[in-house]
């Protein structure tokens, strides 16, 4: 039986007649959505055979949380399945798998991304940060308190999602409006319901958060 | 007459029951530390997928694995369907395969050779005139004269036809499960899973009749996170026994969780429901008659009448008819409310009809009826006139179509809703330990709805303790059996289990401690970290101290539900409104206002009550708006079995939400009754009557998309 394919599938398999500064640039097109690769980083990529990547494992170093992890990926492999399944890093889901519900989001130096939508190989030489990077210990990250006071979860499983996209949209967004706040994470979806308490929730942490003032 | 030994403090004693108190999960579940069964890895372990049915009806006529077999990385392969087999929707399962990684596992499935030969298939069912064969006669019910009571010439009649499509359950967290023998005949697995007790009888029971032996008690079942069940999470489901078999097979753990698509396509449908209906009242407004021709589907098995007429089951001549309709679709599962949202949608929009027909005031057509709905009308009463005064009723409903000039119309709409919710068995171990620890033990589950901050209240209160000094434990079939998580049974349950173990393990406490207080067991209380004397608070010890006097004997006691004293009850109303604006240039309908009115006696958790209620509103405006299981004619399958076209309601899309909870005299008394499913049933009714009301037109069938917003105005209303 054929099988839709995809994203990546595609991408690895038109991998092999290109460089990888072209592969680069196809990647970027292909995963739409997702952080865009400029010229710029592309040709700092040195062309030649031996930057040809795949289509098994390759060496690649990841930099989540701060810490350097050194991984033998597929470059068809996601970030979210190298995050979750080689790093043990599972607060971002594996929802919809296809850039839609914000469950996978983490922050790519410092933006918002969602990692079902990047190719792990696409991450390297990026600041990574995940959920767990926002949290110490039993030290929660403001966020995250004001998701509790505000009962911003129920099943819990887009949390982590939100959270990340909170604090992602407070970095750029300090004083937010509920307006704002409606528009900034209208990219994560719930099931159960909680954006009553999601609202409150943003413009309390933007309150809590450093230079944080909320007005609804 | 003396207070029964179990019963729930009076509300003056209570320190923690009814306060809004933050889940105590809060913290895994923000910091991303909860481990859902997706997120389990476990050394070794592999990716389990399935090759499914592409066609709606088909039989297998070919079918060859070897050269998925052969690939590299592939470690066990397992035909669950063979030729011959005839399948009866697309996506049902056919061949299962584990490798070393997900990608391994794709690449299997289309290493596999499969041909089939189609046959005819049925997947819409709103045209009953089309369904040919498919359609049976399922029930109905006739009390009174309802030919006599229609054909008075004295009553005003309504006629209209209403429906709701087939939805689907759309958890995040797929179906799934992680299998691994930690023995030759030992099976652990963890499960996204409603009902924990129940998963290692219905695991066992079909392995043992696949010639696999394995005791039930030697099989663990753990679910300590599970991201969303809303009714389609009971069973272990034929990928769950397949997972164990592939575990099996390859000697090494397997994950499986569904994918997306098939998630939506296959293990989640609430059934649709559609119905003309005719209702009768006289000038007055009282409702003499009701008749009605439902149908719907569930898939290949139908589905029953909803409860209809819905609420006001008091009217005095009435004559229901059903058809059930077998699809070609995946099968129906419970989906929050059974049956409920449907028979809110159909009674709801004929009965404000019918209101508009009187030129009535809904609000008060509704009232009036209030004796219909049986012992508990003068409740449903005090819940109208709260939820009127919330939404500002008298100073923004108008006519039917009515609404200011300009494009956009705004409306109002009211639904009424009842479930029972009386409380599950249970059965709860609690531990009391010379240190002054407690431990709390459960196989029960939390979904999301805040069953463990439920039972941490109650043990905490019930002992005189803080929330913190309780260790509870739950998810894990290691504890006792309690039930599944379905009806919205489970506070109940829990709620009572708890409170008869942790009197009991108290009173054995009282006896080891009173010899040195030199009080009677019976005269001694807990309370704010103390044992001490009710008459003289003087003679007491700390917590730590009393404890201590157990020496090295640990309390056990165990707290059953049923059981004596009324710690719960069943049956609860609600009323919700919606306030709504209609664009007749767009067909957009924008929700401006929900209002959710709802009783379920005593209340443990007041926070996490209001947010079963916020979240039924927002799940119901989905629904009213946006969700449906579109189905291909010509192909059989699930059109948007995804998440950019089945589409969920964002933050954005929600306007302001009121809930208020009905509590205190007359409703605490009644004990714990559960509320998962009571919210959630109105808001599509609501919505739809309002809806109806900004246009002064019905639009028949949810979802209320736009398109079907512009089609109702073709025929009628303000625009």
């Amino acid at each position: 039986m054929k099988r839709k394919k995809q994203k990546p599938k595609e991408v690895a398999t038109r991998r092999e007649s290109l460089t990888r500064r072209d592969f680069l640039k196809g990647a970027s097109v292909a995963v739409s959505g997702g952080l865009l690769i400029t010229e710029a980083q592309a040709a700092a990529s040195p062309p030649g055979p031996e930057a040809v990547a795949g289509p098994g494992p390759v060496p690649i170093t990841l930099k989540v949380n701060g810490k350097p992890h050194k991984l033998n990926l597929e470059p068809r492999v996601t970030l979210l399945d190298a995050l979750r399944l080689r790093l043990d890093l599972t607060g971002a889901k594996r929802v919809c798998d296809r850039g839609v519900c914000g469950a996978c989001t983490v922050i790519m130096d410092g933006k918002p991304v969602y990692a079902c939508n990047l190719l792990a190989i696409q991450a390297e030489g990026h600041d990574i940060v995940t959920v767990e990077g926002l949290s110490h210990g039993d030290e929660l990250h403001p966020v995250m308190a004001a998701f509790i006071e505000h009962d911003a979860q129920q099943c819990g499983f887009c949390t982590p999602g939100f959270v990340v996209a909170c604090k992602a949209f407070l970095d750029k967004h300090p004083n937010p409006t509920l307006q704002e706040i409606e528009r900034g994470l209208g990219g994560n979806l719930c099931r159960c319901g909680t954006y009553a308490g999601i609202r409150p929730a943003v413009l309390e942490a933007a309150k809590s958060m450093k230079g944080g003032k909320a007005h609804a | 007459m003396p207070k029964c030994k179990y019963d729930w403090p009076e509300a003056g004693e209570r320190k923690l029951i009814g306060k809004r108190i933050g889940r105590v999960d809060g913290p895994a579940k923000t910091s991303g530390k909860a481990k859902y069964t997706y997120d389990i890895n476990l050394p070794g372990m592999l990716y389990g997928k399935i090759l499914r049915s592409p066609y709606a009806h088909c039989k297998i006529t070919t079918l060859d694995t070897s050269a998925a077999e052969s690939m590299p990385g592939v470690k066990a392969v397992r035909k669950i369907q063979d030729v011959g087999a005839e399948i009866q929707w697309a996506g049902d399962e056919i061949v299962a395969v584990a490798a070393e990684s997900p990608d391994m596992a794709r690449d299997a499935l289309d290493k596999i050779k499969i041909e089939f030969e189609q046959l005819p298939h049925l997947v819409h069912e709103e045209d009953l005139s089309k369904v040919g064969d498919h359609g049976k006669t399922a029930g109905g019910e006739k009390a009174g004269d309802p030919d006599k009571a229609f054909s008075d010439p004295d009553v005003v009649i309504s006629e209209g036809y209403y429906g709701i499509a087939t939805i689907t359950h759309c958890c995040l967290e797929s179906h799934g499960s992680v299998a691994e023998w930690t023995g030759p005949d030992t099976l652990k697995t963890y499960f996204s899973t409603q009902n924990v007790s129940g998963i290692p009888g219905e695991v066992g029971e079909a392995l043992r009749q696949a010639g696999i032996d394995v005791k039930n008690n030697n099989i663990e079942t753990i679910c300590q996170y599970i991201g969303g069940g809303f009714g389609s999470k009971f069973g272990a489901d034929r990928w769950g026994i397949e997972n164990a078999r592939l575990a099996k097979l390859a000697g090494k753990p397997v994950k499986l969780l569904l994918e997306r698509d098939m998630d939506l396509e296959v293990a989640g449908a609430r059934p649709s429901s559609y119905a003309k209906i005719k209702v009768a009242a006289k000038k007055d407004g009282t409702i003499v008659a009701w008749q009605s021709d439902s149908w719907g589907t569930g898939g290949p098995a139908g589905t029953g009448m909803p409860p209809l007429p819905y609420v006001f089951t008091g009217i005095p001549n009435k004559v229901t008819r059903h058809t059930s309709v077998s699809t070609n679709t995946g099968p129906a599962r419970a989906w929050r409310a059974p049956n409920h949202p449907q028979a809110a949608v159909l009674t709801m929009g004929a009965l404000e009809d019918l209101a508009a027909k009187l030129n009535m005031d809904p609000l008060e057509f509704f009232s009036k009826n209030a004796d219909l709905v049986g012992d508990r009308a003068e409740v449903y009463r005090q819940e109208l006139s709260k939820a009127a005064e919330l939404i500002d009723w008298k100073k923004n409903w108008h006519p039917p179509g009515q609404s200011t000039s300009g494009s956009v119309k705004r409306g109002l709409g009211i639904s009424l809703h009842t479930w029972g919710g009386r409380g599950h068995n249970s059965n709860c171990n609690v531990n009391i330990h010379p240190d002054g620890s407690v431990e709390v033990n459960l196989g029960s589950q939390d979904l999301g709805t805040g069953t463990r901050t439920v039972i941490t209240i109650v043990a905490a209160e019930t002992l005189g303790l803080p929330l913190e000094a309780i260790e509870l434990n739950i998810g894990d079939t290691k504890y006792p059996a309690s039930g599944a998580s379905g009806g919205s049974t489970t506070v109940g349950g829990v709620s009572a289990s708890t409170r008869r173990g942790c009197v009991d393990a108290l009173d054995q406490l009282f006896a080891a401690v009173a010899p040195s207080l030199g009080v009677p067991a019976e005269e001694l209380v807990a309370v704010g970290g103390k044992i001490q004397a009710k008459a003289d608070s003087s003679k007491s010890l700390t917590w730590k101290q009393a404890c201590a006097k157990l020496g090295v004997k640990t309390i056990q006691a165990t707290g059953k539900n049923p059981g004596p004293c009324k710690l719960g009850d069943s049956g609860v109303g609600g009323v919700e409104i919606a306030d709504v604006s209609v664009d007749t240039e767009t067909g957009i309908v924008k929700i401006n206002k929900m209002v959710c009115v709802q009783d379920c006696g005593l209340i443990i958790d007041l926070k996490t009550a209001e947010s079963q209620c916020y979240g039924a509103l927002i799940m119901g405006i989905t629904y009213a708006l946006f969700e449906q299981k579109v189905m291909d004619e010509a192909t059989g399958r699930m059109l948007n079995p995804n998440m950019e076209f089945y589409k969920l309601a964002g933050i954005g899309d929600i306007g302001e939400l009121v809930v208020h909870m009905m509590t205190g005299p007359g409703y605490d008394e009644r004990g714990t009754i559960g509320l998962g499913e009571p919210p959630v049933i109105s808001p599509g009714a609501a919505i739809s009557n309002a809806v109806a009301n900004a246009l002064g037109v019905r639009v028949p069938t949810l979802p209320i998309t736009p398109e079907k917003v512009l089609a109702a105005l073709e025929k009628g209303g303000v625009a």
